[in-house]
């Protein structure tokens, strides 16, 4: 038996590391966004922000953009692990393969995105190759919000579903068989299976994974910048905006605030609904 | 109408054959006892009847209709499994809900149901607790509860008491038995505990090595052992078992005691015969003679009743029960005399007795 105080001394270091990295910085980002040149309380930034006109674009657009995409990478993710979980071979070779997109940088990602989706890219050659139309469509441009929604969502749910694939599939691996069987003898269909057993004894993993995807989704960026440019505007293209081309560091660090902000707010309601009572684990 | 017919079933994990060709019939209400020692393939043959594992020969019917490709739920079954399987998410009055919630049974009926078997497994007052909540016992009791519930025509048990203790088991086995005597309910239970078998079962059929070797009622499997593990797995203690020389047309010489037993030309396909008593059908005689045993004390075990004396006759171990007013020692030497009408014999190549 070690003293029980030991690992909290071996996870000092790492503690003091956070603090210094990321604490001491979040504390004069949040301090920058209230203060002003000479030291004193404002809520000036903030108020300039609100003001603006892109705040409420970027705001919904950000919220929309989360919405559309993390439901539907839960759904689709929980449709594979089920598949996955069910076989009895080659099960390894298939998350391989569906986990490749976690290797490619978001940018990156945007990239491929973006030489499909062009006015010169795959889709509109593939199209104009086949007849279906007479002549390239520019789905990306300015008066097509709704496609460079689509394209965005699109791009996203290809790029980051592994992620909760791979957290789903570790969970639904930790549920022993045995109660699928029970549910099965006392009469639950495999949707009654799934619905009743699998996803309840999933609630742990499922929180974890759509926290982890609604933080993301919030701080989305490279994307959008990609495939949107400046027609979409989004929460954590304005932080970069403010910052590096107009040059104010505190209306940036009220954006940071705000997207810190929804994130708290959303990790908050995702684990009270997905709590579990006292007993009630695996 | 709930016959359960098993018609040849056999199954293989890859190379472990853990059962070979099974028939059993079990009669509408009947309440069979699977008993066998621990990796003789009960759980298995119970899953298959369940059909959460498919046979890799032979065939399942229930009632009039074979169910080998019928899933689970459409078989009409309930089940209470060896490893309990409780939903760790769900209350243990939602465990034992569950079955009539899938059947879409009214909320009164439920509340009823529930009630009436949760007071008999004595859980009533767990009902809001979650599993982690529970002890082993009470889970178990939970499982039991929530097949109950159910009122099946077909009630699968995979050693449902295994985990109580010694007096709640015995009072469980008691309400267990009334309760399913008047149901209408067909059961196959699974146990490797004797006592449990011969003190519920209406037949127990002695499973070995994924084979049926012998179904009947207790008390004949007791007496009229079909096969040689039979005599050496029931009874506590098992059988005394003796090597058998011929002696003449239908006398044996067994341990120098001159016996008659089987005719050897009933035996002849025997390239040996063993012979076989139990230890509480030897009676003690006063001196040596010709038709009784000698059997040197090694082992005295005063059990109240009742004193169990382990001997060796020939070399070989051979147990005497003897009643406890006999003053008996370590190294005495004991005569026995076999009951005639206990004495039973095997062939000691099939071992099946002749
Ligand atoms: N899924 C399985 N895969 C491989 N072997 C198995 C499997 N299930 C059971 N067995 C084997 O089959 C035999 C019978 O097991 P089981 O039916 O569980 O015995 P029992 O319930 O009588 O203790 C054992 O040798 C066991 O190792
Ligand atoms: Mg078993």
């Amino acid at each position: 038996m070690y003293p029980r105080s030991l690992p909290y001394l071996l996870l000092l270091p790492s503690l003091a590391l956070l603090a210094v990295l990321f604490l001491y910085p979040f504390v004069l980002v949040a301090w920058q966004a209230i203060s002003d040149d000479g030291g004193q309380f404002t809520t000036a930034h903030f108020s300039e922000m609100l003001g603006h006109w892109k705040f409420g674009t970027a705001f919904t657009n950000t919220l929309l953009l989360t919405l559309a995409v993390v439901p539907i990478q839960i759904a689709l993710a929980l449709y594979m692990a089920s598949l996955v979980t069910g076989m009895s071979r080659g099960r390894d070779a298939f998350l391989y393969i569906w986990t490749i997109p976690l290797g490619i940088s978001d940018l990156a990602a945007g990239i491929i995105w973006l030489s499909i989706f062009e006015q010169t890219g795959f889709l509109n050659t593939f199209m104009v190759g086949l007849g279906f139309s007479e002549q390239p469509e520019t789905f990306l441009g300015y008066q097509n919000k709704g496609t460079i929604f689509l394209a965005i969502a699109l791009a996203e749910i290809w790029r980051a579903t592994a992620i909760v694939l791979v957290i789903l599939v570790a969970g639904m691996g930790l549920i022993p068989k045995e109660y699928k069987e029970a549910a099965e003898v006392f009469g639950a269909s495999r949707w009654q299976q799934f619905t009743k057993v699998t996803l309840p004894l999933l609630k742990p993993s499922l929180q974890t994974a759509m926290i982890l995807r609604v933080i993301l989704a919030f701080e989305v960026f490279a994307v959008v910048a990609a495939l949107g440019g400046t027609n979409m505007p989004i929460l954590m293209g304005e932080v970069y905006n403010w910052q590096f081309v107009l040059r104010d560091a505190n209306v940036a660090a009220a954006f940071a605030l705000v997207i810190l902000g929804i994130s708290i707010l959303c990790t908050l309601i995702i684990m009270w609904f997905l709590r579990t009572p006292k007993g009630a684990t695996l | 109408m709930a016959e359960i017919k098993i018609k040849s079933v056999a199954k293989r994990f890859g190379k472990v054959e853990a059962l070979k060709s099974i028939d059993l019939t079990i009669a509408d209400q009947e309440f069979l006892v699977l008993l066998g020692a621990s990796g003789c393939g009960k759980t298995t043959l119970l899953r298959i009847v369940a059909g959460l594992e498919t046979a890799s020969e032979g065939e399942i019917w229930i009632g009039d209709k074979r169910v080998d490709q019928l899933p689970p739920r459409d078989r009409g079954i309930a089940m209470v499994f060896q490893n309990y399987a409780v939903f760790p998410h769900l209350t243990v009055f939602e465990n034992i809900a569950f079955g009539l919630r899938m059947a879409k049974v009214d909320q009164a009926t439920i509340e009823k149901r529930v009630s009436k078997t949760a007071e008999l497994m004595h859980i009533e007052a767990l009902l809001k607790r979650y599993s982690g909540q529970l002890s082993g016992g009470q889970r178990q009791r939970v499982a039991v509860a929530r097949a109950l519930a159910m009122e099946p025509e077909v009630l699968l048990m995979d050693e449902p008491l295994s985990n109580l203790d010694a007096l709640l088991r015995m009072e469980m086995r008691a309400e267990l038995k009334s309760v399913l005597a008047e149901s209408k309910t067909t059961t196959i239970y699974v146990t490797h505990d004797q006592v449990e078998a011969m003190s519920m079962a209406d037949r127990i059929a002695i499973m070995n090595k994924g084979e049926i070797v012998q179904a009947s009622d207790a008390v004949d499997i007791y007496r009229n052992p079909a096969h040689r593990f039979v005599g050496s797995f029931i009874g506590n203690p098992p059988m005394n078992f003796l090597p058998a020389k011929p002696r003449s047309e239908d006398t044996w010489s067994v341990a120098g005691v001159k016996l008659s037993g089987p005719n050897h030309n009933a035996a002849a396909s025997a390239s040996s015969v063993e012979f076989a008593i139990r230890p509480e059908d030897l009676i003690p005689v006063s001196e040596a003679s010709e038709d009784a045993f000698t059997a040197q004390v090694r082992v005295i075990e005063p059990l109240g009743s009742h004193v169990l004396a382990s001997c060796m006759v020939d070399d070989q171990l051979f147990r005497v029960v003897v009643d406890s007013d006999k003053s008996l020692q370590q190294g005495d030497t004991l005569y026995v005399k076999p009951m005639y009408d206990r004495m039973r014999w095997f062939d000691s190549s099939t071992e099946r007795s002749l």
